[in-house]
C-alpha cells in the first residue's frame, strides 16, 4: 500500500480551448491535511473534480488508493467515491430534506442498517459538528456556517478515507471560520482520514494544515509546510501570503493599453 | 455580403449541430432512465412522492379547466347543432371532442405549464446549487434518485389526469346542455353511450396521453438537467420546457391522430 492515498501525475486539463492545468504533480499522504491554494480561477476546484472523477484529464492521471480514476467504469468510479467525502463550497444540502435526513442520506443509500442504528450514526456525526440540536431544522433555516457544518457531517457520514473541502471558509464570520478549521483538523485525526482543502484563505489555513501546494497559471508554483512558505522569498508566495495587490499575479486582467483605449473613444 | 452569408450559414450550422447534440443527449438520458427502472421498484416511496407533486398538485388546474372547457363545448355545440335540429347529439359531440382530442391535448399543455416547469426549475436549481454534484460524489446516481422517479411519476400521472379532464369536461358539458339550455338528459347520456367506442375513442385517447406523458416529462427533465447552472440558465430552460412541450404535443397529436384514423 502506497504512503500516498491520492497521487496526481503530470496532469493537464482544459476545455473550450483553454488549458487550465499544465502538467501538475501532487501527492497527498495518508493521514495528512493538505491545502491547495491559489487565486480565484486558478483551477483549484477543478482539481477536486478531477480527483472525484467528475472530470477527466486531457493528459496524465489521478490515482486514488492506487486506482486510476478516469479509467474506472461507472461502478468502479462509484466504488472509489465511497472512499471519499466532499464538502461543497456552499454545502449543497438537499433543500427538501431536514438536517437529520441530509446526514442520513448517504447512510440510507449505501447500507441496510436498521433505523435505530441510522439514528445513532446521524446523532454521532451531528454531535461532532455541534449541531445535534438542529436536527429538525430545514437547510433554509440554517446560517452559512451551520449549513457548512451539516454538510461536513454528511460528508463524513460513512467515515471516508479522503475528505475534500471546496472553499470551506468562503463567506464565514471569524467565529464560524475558527470552528470549521478545528473541525477539519479534529475530524481528520479522529477518522484517520486524509483531507484536501481547496482555499485561498492563507492565515486560517496555515494554522492547521500539514502541507500546502500553491497553484497559479496552471502549474504548481510553490509547495511546502506552512512554516517554509511563510518564510519563503519566492515572489508569488510572498505576494499571496502577504496579500499584496500587484506582483507576479497582476491586478489587471490582460487588456490593451489604457491610454490608447481611452483615446479611441467608445469602441468597446 | 459574402461575409454576411457566411455568418448566417455558420449560425445555421451551429444551431443544427446543437439541435442534433441535444436530441442525442436527451436520448442518452432516456436510456439511463430506462436502465435505472429496477431501482424504482426498490423504492416505490420516491415515485409516490413525485406522483403527489406532479399529479395530485396539478388536479385543481386540470379540474377547473376541464369544467370550463366542457361548458364552452356544450354552448358552442348546442349553438351549432340546433341549426340542424340535432341538439340531442350534444352529448356525443362533447364526449368525442374531449376523449379523442381535448382531454389528452389540453391536459398535456396544462401539465407542461404547471408540472413541467416545476420539474425543470427544481432540477435546474438542484444543479445550480451543486446538489446533483453532491449526490454524484456520494456515489448516488442523480438519474436513479432524482430523474427516473419524476419521469415515471409523470408518465403515470398524465393518463389519469387526462381521464379526469375528460370526465369533468363531460360533466361541464352536461351542466350547460341539460339544466341551462334544456337538452333532454336521457338523450344526452344515451347518445353518448351509443356513439363513444371504447377501443377507437377511449383507448386511443389514453394512448395519446401516455405518449404526451413521456414526451412532456422527458422534455422537462432534460431541460432541467441540461440547464446552465445560473439564474438565467434555469429561467431559459423553464421557458424552453413550455415552448418545446407545447409544440411537441400539438405536432405529435396530428401524427397520432393520422395514424389512429389510418388504423
Amino acid at each position: 500500500m502506497s504512503d500516498n492515498i491520492v497521487e496526481i501525475d503530470n496532469l493537464s486539463f482544459g476545455y473550450k480551448g483553454r488549458l487550465l492545468h499544465k502538467g501538475i504533480n501532487m501527492v497527498f499522504p495518508r493521514g495528512k491535511v493538505v491545502a491547495i491554494m491559489g487565486g480565484s480561477g486558478s483551477g483549484k476546484t477543478t482539481l477536486l473534480r478531477l480527483i472525484g472523477g467528475q472530470l477527466n484529464p486531457n493528459v496524465g492521471e489521478v490515482r486514488v488508493d492506487g486506482d486510476v480514476v478516469h479509467k474506472q467504469s461507472l461502478d468502479g468510479l462509484y466504488q472509489l467515491r465511497r472512499k471519499m467525502g466532499m464538502l461543497f463550497q456552499f454545502g449543497a444540502l438537499f433543500t427538501d430534506l431536514s438536517v437529520y435526513e441530509n446526514v442520513a442520506f448517504p447512510i440510507r443509500e449505501h447500507t441496510d442498517l436498521p433505523e435505530s442504528m441510522v439514528r445513532d450514526f446521524v446523532m454521532l456525526k451531528l454531535n461532532a459538528v455541534g449541531l445535534r440540536g438542529a436536527r429538525n431544522l430545514m437547510p433554509t433555516e440554517l446560517s452559512g456556517g451551520m449549513a457548512r457544518r451539516v454538510a461536513l457531517a454528511r460528508a463524513v457520514a460513512l467515515d471516508p478515507q479522503i475528505i475534500m473541502y471546496d472553499e470551506p471558509f468562503a463567506g464565514l464570520d471569524p467565529i464560524s471560520m475558527g470552528v470549521v478549521c478545528n473541525l477539519i483538523r479534529s475530524l481528520n485525526d479522529a477518522l484517520g482520514a486524509t483531507s484536501i482543502v481547496v482555499t485561498h484563505d492563507v492565515h486560517e489555513t496555515f494554522t492547521f494544515v500539514d502541507y500546502v501546494y500553491f497553484v497559479s497559471g496552471g502549474v504548481v508554483v510553490a509547495e511546502g509546510t506552512p512554516e517554509e512558505l511563510t518564510n519563503s522569498d519566492k515572489p508569488f508566495v510572498h505576494q499571496f501570503v502577504h496579500g499584496e495587490a500587484d506582483g507576479p499575479v497582476p491586478f489587471h486582467y490582460p487588456a490593451p493599453d489604457y491610454k490608447r483605449e481611452v483615446l479611441r473613444g467608445h469602441d468597446v | 455580403m459574402f461575409k454576411g452569408l457566411q455568418g448566417a450559414l455558420s449560425s445555421l450550422g451551429h444551431r443544427v449541430i446543437e439541435g442534433i447534440w441535444r436530441i442525442g443527449a436527451g436520448a442518452r438520458l432516456f436510456s439511463y432512465i430506462c436502465f435505472y427502472l429496477p431501482e424504482i421498484f426498490k423504492r416505490p416511496r420516491l415515485i409516490v412522492r413525485e406522483i403527489f407533486s406532479t399529479g395530485v398538485l396539478s388536479l385543481l388546474i386540470i379540474i377547473v379547466s376541464a369544467f370550463f372547457v366542457g361548458m364552452v363545448l356544450g354552448l358552442q355545440g348546442y349553438n351549432t347543432l340546433q341549426k340542424y335540429g340535432s341538439s340531442e347529439s350534444i352529448g356525443v359531440l362533447v364526449a368525442l371532442s374531449l376523449v379523442r382530442e381535448l382531454g389528452p391535448v389540453v391536459t398535456a399543455l396544462l401539465f407542461a405549464g404547471r408540472a413541467g416547469t416545476a420539474i425543470t426549475a427544481e432540477i435546474g436549481l438542484m444543479k445550480a446549487t451543486e446538489q446533483l454534484s453532491a449526490m454524484e460524489m456520494m456515489a448516488v446516481s442523480p438519474v436513479a434518485r432524482v430523474i427516473a422517479p419524476r419521469f415515471w411519476a409523470g408518465v403515470i400521472s398524465m393518463p389519469i389526469l387526462a381521464a379526469l379532464f375528460s370526465m369533468v369536461g363531460v360533466l361541464g358539458g352536461y351542466f350547460v346542455a341539460v339544466p341551462i339550455v334544456g337538452v333532454d338528459s336521457g338523450a344526452f347520456w344515451s347518445q353518448m353511450q351509443a356513439s363513444v367506442d371504447f377501443r377507437d375513442d377511449i383507448v386511443n385517447g389514453v394512448m395519446k396521453s401516455l405518449v404526451f406523458g413521456v414526451v412532456c416529462t422527458m422534455i422537462a427533465l432534460f431541460e432541467g438537467y441540461d440547464a446552465p447552472p445560473t439564474a438565467e440558465g434555469v429561467s431559459r430552460a423553464t421557458t424552453r420546457t413550455v415552448v418545446n412541450s407545447s409544440l411537441a404535443v400539438l405536432g405529435l397529436d396530428f401524427i397520432l391522430t393520422a395514424l389512429m384514423i389510418g388504423a
